[in-house]
């Protein structure tokens, strides 16, 4: 695999940037440049900065520069029988390390094995001053200061240019079946929330006008569950699950506004109607709707969670709800305390600055 | 950083505090606020200028807004069971009890989750959960006592985190309150917040970003069984080599513990748990889940454990002798307490593969400093606990095992580990904190600290040491050659 330090230079980009208060665009393959929103200023790329730098699969950590491909990171640890528990989309062919982390996304299975940050273990940044820094480590427990590296999961890079991220990786399960039932919404809304608090091995939960089931572990482990339990082997196999991580899945097909609602899995959204593709055994649920972004915003805080508008033809400035004014100013104070002259991804995270 | 001036009196701030306040929830006599002169590190004592218990989140506003304004340092406090004095008192601030906070308002079984006051005791929320299937994951071995707004301030782990995670993987939602009294909400009840992950960051930040008022926790399902095998070595690198090969052959363990023989032998004269007290050293892998699955799992786990030098391995036969395997090992502690006068427990993580090394290397400091040590290990995630055995009625023997704690620690930074897995730094982990950060670093934590409270009023001169104090102490971060304090004139 190449393997490039561009440490140096990058932070040195950092530190002129910051002397000349020019802003700057952290970029590297673009394949969630949507997502993320428009950003102006010179563009920094980590496209070069690549290479894993430590991997040992008995210790199921593994360290990577930002600019290493993602599907590069996965080929290796396939090999050892290893996977990201927090399985990223790529949204594209040339998704880096970098910014899977900044983004911060996860995929089916993220409700049983962690998130991105939950994998987070340390990480190497520069902040907007141009120094370089290592915050956590290598290892599974590490409360030594304050928990900056988990801070950069999703921060869009609004607070330093990743250099390296250090995750937890699990072992590939052994087996693993898809089941599939036809049912209507409000009974497979019924059976997520019995099957989710089973302790049965389920490593995905989803419904999109049939309810999919992922169970994982031991051979002997999965045959028991699918006995107990019922049900058709999808004959599709697992291929629901990289169409729902990826979104290639029908349901995001098409123009129109793509919502994303985190809530809690139980959660009832009134009488926000519209086309739903549920997953994360509810607790993460796309929408499709004519409704307008405040009824959207209101359902989803009403219901305990929050919205953003995920894809959209015309994005509007706003994409999720404004924060409550105090804690939109913590996150002002929080940007300062890592880039004083405001320098890094300048506009994103749009409900905040 | 120093704090800024405070001008008021004792007593006018006594006056004050009563108009907020109940009087039972004030205290200001010697006497009364004895209890609250230490945490759980005994060894260090302050006794604070003044103690509140409130019983609303009203009461602690009124407080925090009262402290802020009159530039007094505020302390909270849930059970003081922390091991790294980080609720030791200041001597001219409030101690904040949250004690009284103790209720559980909510279980949805539903959404399994939690809503809790922070000063609800970690095993009350599996108590009050259990009725409906669910339980609240991490188990830190104080967890009869020590309450979540203590494990949220601490990230605390506990002997399940290797599959379960850590406190910041199991907490949903904190409301807390600034250090002006302001109301914030951080997470959400879904399984992720808006804007940057601050939920994360107040996990493990040890009362320096915000005041705790409520928690709401992740429940998982009971698992429908467990079972835990004991495995006996001849020697401390076979046991490191079987854990590491447990983990490589693509398992995660509920629990992979390990103990050493001198742990081994006072844990069974205190408990007769019937640990084989002639090995090297013995590993403890539990399993759990469904039965199928962990039938599958405990017989792979049993043949690696087998194959990489286990001279025996041993099955809990039944429910109450797998609690018994369970008992010894969340006794170590006080077991070991019961063979010394005194003993000093570090809380170093290491590269699991460094093991054999890192207790080599601490068998001859031991023999250096004339101080016996014990090993425990949460092996599964590479946390050290060597208990230092000392006598504190020896005049310097304090002194000696606080500086072999040391020398241990900065060996854990030195193999790519941590001075602290899940303790915390408090106020006593303050020095190795300067081993394991350069001062870049530790001006970045200063600058996050200002962004919540700029005044450094909150739990000040713990957790993250001032760069005067480094240098002062001649500990370097040596970090590619450079010197990390370049800017300040050595002593």
């Amino acid at each position: 695999m190449h393997s490039q330090d561009d440490s140096e230079s990058l932070a040195g980009r950092v530190a002129e940037a910051c002397a000349q208060g020019g802003p700057l665009r952290i970029l590297g393959s673009g394949s969630k440049e949507f997502y993320a929103g428009p950003c102006a200023g010179r563009l920094l790329s980590t496209r070069t900065h690549t290479g894993i730098v430590h991997y040992e699969p008995t210790e199921l950590v593994l360290t990577a520069r930002s600019g290493t491909a993602l599907a590069a990171i996965e080929a290796v640890l396939a090999e050892s029988g290893q996977m990201l528990g927090f399985e990223p989309p790529h949204f594209g062919s040339g998704a880096t390390w970098g910014g899977t982390v900044a983004c911060g996304l996860s995929g089916p299975r993220r409700p049983w094995s962690g998130s991105v940050r939950d994998a987070v273990l340390g990480c190497r940044i520069v902040n907007g001053r141009g120094e370089v820094l290592s915050f956590g480590g290598q290892v599974m427990k590490n409360v030594a200061g304050f928990d900056v590296s988990r801070l950069m999961a999703g921060a869009l890079g609004t607070l330093g240019l990743l250099l390296e991220i250090s995750v937890k990786v699990l072992p590939r399960p052994e087996c693993e079946i898809t089941l599939c039932f036809e049912c209507p919404f409000a009974e497979g809304r019924e059976r997520m929330i019995r099957w989710g608090g089973s302790g049965l091995p389920v490593t995905g939960l989803a419904w999109d006008g049939r309810l999919h089931l992922r169970l994982a572990g031991p051979e002997q482990a999965v045959s028991t569950a699918v006995r107990r339990i019922g049900g058709d082997r999808a004959g599709e196999g697992d291929a629901v699950w990289n169409g729902l991580r990826e979104q290639t899945h029908g349901f995001f097909a098409g123009e129109g506004d793509l919502w994303r609602l985190s809530l809690p899995p139980a959660a009832d959204t009134g009488d926000l109607s519209g086309s739903w593709l549920i997953d994360w055994g509810g607790a993460q649920r796309w929408l499709r709707t004519d409704a307008g972004p405040a009824e959207v915003l209101a359902a989803a805080q009403a219901a305990g969670g929050h919205a953003r508008l995920f894809r959209s033809a015309n994005p509007p400035a706003m994409r999720s709800a404004p924060l409550a004014p105090a804690l939109a100013a913590l996150h002002r104070r929080v940007k300062a305390a890592f880039d004083p002259a405001g320098i890094l991804n300048r506009g994103l995270l749009p409900e905040v600055f | 950083m120093s704090l800024p001036e405070r001008s008021v009196e004792r007593a006018a701030f006594l006056r004050e505090l009563k108009r907020v306040l109940p009087e039972e929830a004030l205290l200001s006599d010697p006497e009364d606020l004895r209890p609250f002169e230490c945490d759980a590190l005994a060894a260090y004592t302050v006794l604070p200028w003044i103690a509140v218990l409130p019983e609303t989140v009203e009461q602690v506003r009124a407080v925090l807004r009262l402290c802020h304004s009159q530039n007094v340092p505020v302390v909270a406090r849930g059970a003081g069971t922390g091991l790294s004095g980080g609720a030791l008192p200041v001597a001219d601030g409030v101690l904040l009890s949250l004690a009284k906070f103790d209720r559980i308002l909510e279980i949805d079984p539903a959404n399994r989750m939690a809503r809790v006051q922070p000063g609800v005791r970690n095993l009350a929320i599996s108590e009050a959960a259990a009725p409906f299937g669910l339980y609240y994951a991490p188990d830190p071995s104080s967890q009869v006592a020590c309450t979540i707004g203590g494990n949220v301030a601490e990230n605390s782990g506990g002997v399940h985190c290797l599959k379960y995670g850590l406190t910041v993987h199991n907490v949903l939602q904190v409301s807390l309150l600034t250090v002006e009294g302001e109301p914030l909400t951080l997470g959400s009840l879904g399984l992720d917040g808006p804007g940057y992950d601050l939920l994360a960051l107040i996990n493990g930040s040890e009362g320096l970003l915000g005041v705790i008022v409520e928690v709401v926790v992740k429940l998982l399902p009971v698992p429908e069984t467990a079972r835990t095998l004991l495995a006996a070595f001849s020697s401390i690198e076979a046991a490191g080599d079987a854990v590491a090969a447990v983990i490589g052959a693509g398992l995660v363990p509920a629990g992979l513990e390990m103990m050493d023989n001198l742990t081994l032998r006072a844990t069974e004269n205190f408990v007769h748990a019937g640990y084989p007290i002639d090995a090297a050293a013995v590993v403890l892998c539990e399993m759990d889940g469904m039965a199928e699955q962990v039938e599958a799992e405990i017989a792979r786990a049993r043949r690696v454990l087998e194959s990489h030098g286990a001279t025996e391995v041993r099955e809990a036969r039944d429910e109450a002798e797998r609690r018994k395997f369970w008992a010894g090992r969340k006794a170590a502690f006080p077991a070991v307490g019961r063979i010394a006068p005194d003993y000093y427990c570090i809380d170093g993580t290491i590269p699991r593969k460094r093991l054999a090394a890192v207790l080599g290397r601490i068998g001859e400091l031991s023999e250096q400093f004339g101080l016996a040590v014990g090993n425990v290990f949460h092996a599964g995630d590479g946390n050290l606990h060597p208990l230092i055995l000392y006598d504190a009625s020896h005049p310097g023997e304090l002194e000696r095992a606080e500086a072999l704690g040391e020398e241990i620690l900065t060996l854990c930074v030195e193999v790519g580990g941590t001075v602290t897995g899940e303790h915390g730094v408090g106020i006593e982990k303050l020095g190795p904190m300067c081993v394991q950060f350069g001062a870049p670093e530790l001006r970045q934590f200063h600058a996050l600290k200002a962004a919540f409270d700029a005044g450094g009023l909150l739990n000040p001169g713990k957790a993250v040491p001032t760069l005067m104090r480094c240098a002062e102490l001649g500990r370097m971060h040596v970090h590619g050659g450079r010197l990390p304090h370049p800017e300040l004139e050595r002593f």
